[in-house]
């Protein structure tokens, strides 16, 4: 039979927007596979809630082309969002409706035929946790379930991509961890792209990071590939008896000597060869009782930091540079 | 989807206290709008009897009933309709429709529809009140007939307006308020020009039921109501549209 769903489920190309004068996005263009989870990052302001916005149909691009599964957003809208769930940054709820009440209407509206409704919505109830809700008033839910009802909202017609801003935002530790759980299950069979500032979760949960930067996507990669850029190759020694900084500096394959205190040395070296063993002899050797050596780790956070410091040195802020 | 997104705003209006207050309240002051025309006719009715063709109940009744209620829904009508897309938009609900597989004359006409349904539950009570009189006489059904089009002509455009006013703002008080001024502004132009051909009349909602009220069908009439209703929603479109592409 022929494949009826691409393997590509959402493109955008060459997406700009501006709001007056000022230049919101330039020239996005992203990329989504099946099975993919994809982590938008970026500052207050970088303009990754604008993006989703224009993904979805909420806000027409100035110039550009958006693809849902091969169909074009701007010409067949309907269509084309018939194959997307979105959970905006406040959740989209009509409080004065119950939780059940409120999916039922969401299924309808987004074309889930009258008889899988039910299983829909035991379905994704289950999937985000409320089973124990479905006949309480939205409005009278703690915020934490009011996100969980606006992710259900965006999965239950089970859409090819899944667009969420910042969704585990108002979360306790615990359902955090189930959230990103669930967006986990989903990313294997859907596209999801979210939206967050945390960098933990991107860690966790995505397959690919975008970061963008006033309006412009300025790194794209893996998230493992991610940790590796701008990794620094050293370690910290701690040494009882630690002879002068000048005799760690002389061993072979040691770039840098850095003391933090007394005892403490930050040792950086050349990737390639690694002088932790001739430490370790010369250690014993003079009697410099070694406590500790911990590699030094790059987090995401510092790569994060050090991409988006990179690109503010070489660039100045286009917001509010006039078109 | 039309009748999914009626429904949907029917159930939200009756899913709050308010919208049973206010329920209450209205059904109060048209039964005692109600006895106190009827009170009039039974004072009357010695002399009308002497007179030789005289006005019947359905008249002397129906007409004033409908026209207080033309009045009150022009007071009425914007508190409903300020909810519609301005609430929504406040509340970051309407990010739900956009996103959602609809066109946008779905969107506008499921709620449309939706608080055309809920005036005319609310408004039902009144032919019903009369229609008991039908116990004790003779009723005029054509003249009932009449008013009640009439009626849903002008509920028709009022909402269709106060729709387009909610478009245009996130803050429902705003929508309320404009489309109150608006109404009410329509209704001063026609009564205070006493000319009886100044074309202020024309564009008074108000004015073209008076033939409704009356009993007389005018096409012309009718077609004022449509055509105002039809600008009204086209525009709303217009506005939502617009929203997309300027955010």
């Amino acid at each position: 039979m022929f494949k009826a769903t691409p393997d590509i489920t959402l493109s955008a190309c060459n997406l700009t927007r501006h709001f007056g004068n000022h230049l919101i996005i330039q020239n996005v263009s992203l990329e989504m596979r099946r099975g993919e989870v994809l982590g938008l990052l970026g500052q207050n302001g970088a303009g990754k809630t604008t993006t989703m916005q224009m993904l979805t149909g909420c806000l027409t691009p100035n110039s550009g082309k958006i693809e849902i599964c091969g169909i074009n957003l701007s010409q067949q809208p309907v269509l084309a969002k018939s194959n997307l769930g979105y959970l905006p940054e406040t959740p989209p709820l009509y409080r004065e409706l119950c939780v059940n009440e409120y999916l039922t209407f969401v299924a309808r509206l987004r074309g889930v035929k009258p008889p899988a409704i039910a299983d829909a919505l035991t379905q994704t109830k289950q999937s985000c946790g409320l089973e124990s809700v479905s006949n309480k008033i939205i409005g009278t839910l703690s915020k934490g379930y009011q996100q969980r009802v606006g992710i259900a909202q965006a999965i239950i017609h089970k859409p090819t991509v899944i667009i969420l801003d910042e969704p585990t935002v108002g979360l306790d530790p615990g359902q955090i961890r189930e959230i990103r759980a669930l967006i986990r299950e989903l990313g294997n069979q859907h596209s999801v792209i979210l939206s967050t500032h945390l960098l933990s979760e991107v860690e966790s949960v995505c397959d690919r990071v975008e970061i963008m930067q006033h309006g412009k996507l300025i790194y794209s990669d893996t998230s493992a590939h991610m940790r590796e850029h701008g990794k620094v190759s050293g370690f910290i020694v701690d040494l009882r008896n630690p002879p002068p900084p000048s005799a760690l500096a002389d061993i072979a394959g040691i770039s840098h000597v850095e003391p933090l205190s007394e005892t403490k040395f930050r040792i950086l070296h050349k990737s390639a060869d690694n002088p932790k063993s001739t430490l370790l002899t010369l250690a014993e050797q003079h009697n410099w009782q070694l406590e500790q050596l911990t590699p030094l780790h790059a987090s995401l956070e510092d790569v994060y930091v050090k991409i988006t410091s990179a690109e503010n040195a070489n660039d100045k802020p286009p917001t509010g540079t006039p078109i | 989807m039309i009748r999914l997104l009626a429904m949907r705003e029917i159930r939200s209006l009756f899913a709050m206290p308010s919208t049973w207050f206010m329920l209450a309240i209205l059904q109060f002051i048209f039964s005692w709008f109600f006895l106190n025309t009827l009170q009039t006719f039974l004072d009357l009715q010695p002399q009308l009897a002497q007179l030789a063709n005289a006005p019947g109940v359905t008249s002397i009744v129906t007409t004033p009933l409908f026209n207080m209620v033309a009045l009150l829904l022009m007071m009425l009508v914007p508190m409903f309709t300020m909810r519609l897309i301005a609430e929504e938009r406040r509340n970051q609900s309407f990010v739900l429709l956009l996103s959602a597989p609809l066109s946008t004359y779905q969107i506008v006409l499921g709620k449309f529809f939706g608080l055309m349904i809920f005036l005319a539950l609310l408004t039902s009570s009144i032919p019903l009140m009369i229609w008991t009189l039908a116990l004790g006489t003779e009723l005029d059904y054509g003249l009932l007939l009449g008013n009640l089009v009439g009626l849903l002509l002008l509920t028709a455009s009022y909402v269709s307006l106060g729709l387009y006013i909610s478009s245009l703002t996130a803050q429902p008080v705003i929508a309320a308020i404009g489309t109150l001024a608006v109404l009410v502004g329509l209704w001063l132009a026609d009564i205070a020009s006493t000319v009886a051909s100044a074309p202020w009349h024309l564009i008074s909602p108000l004015y073209h039921f008076q033939n409704f009220n009356t009993g007389l069908l005018d096409s012309s009439d009718a077609t004022f109501f449509m055509l105002f209703s039809i600008v009204c929603l086209l525009l709303t479109m217009r506005r939502i549209n617009n929203n997309r592409i300027y955010g």
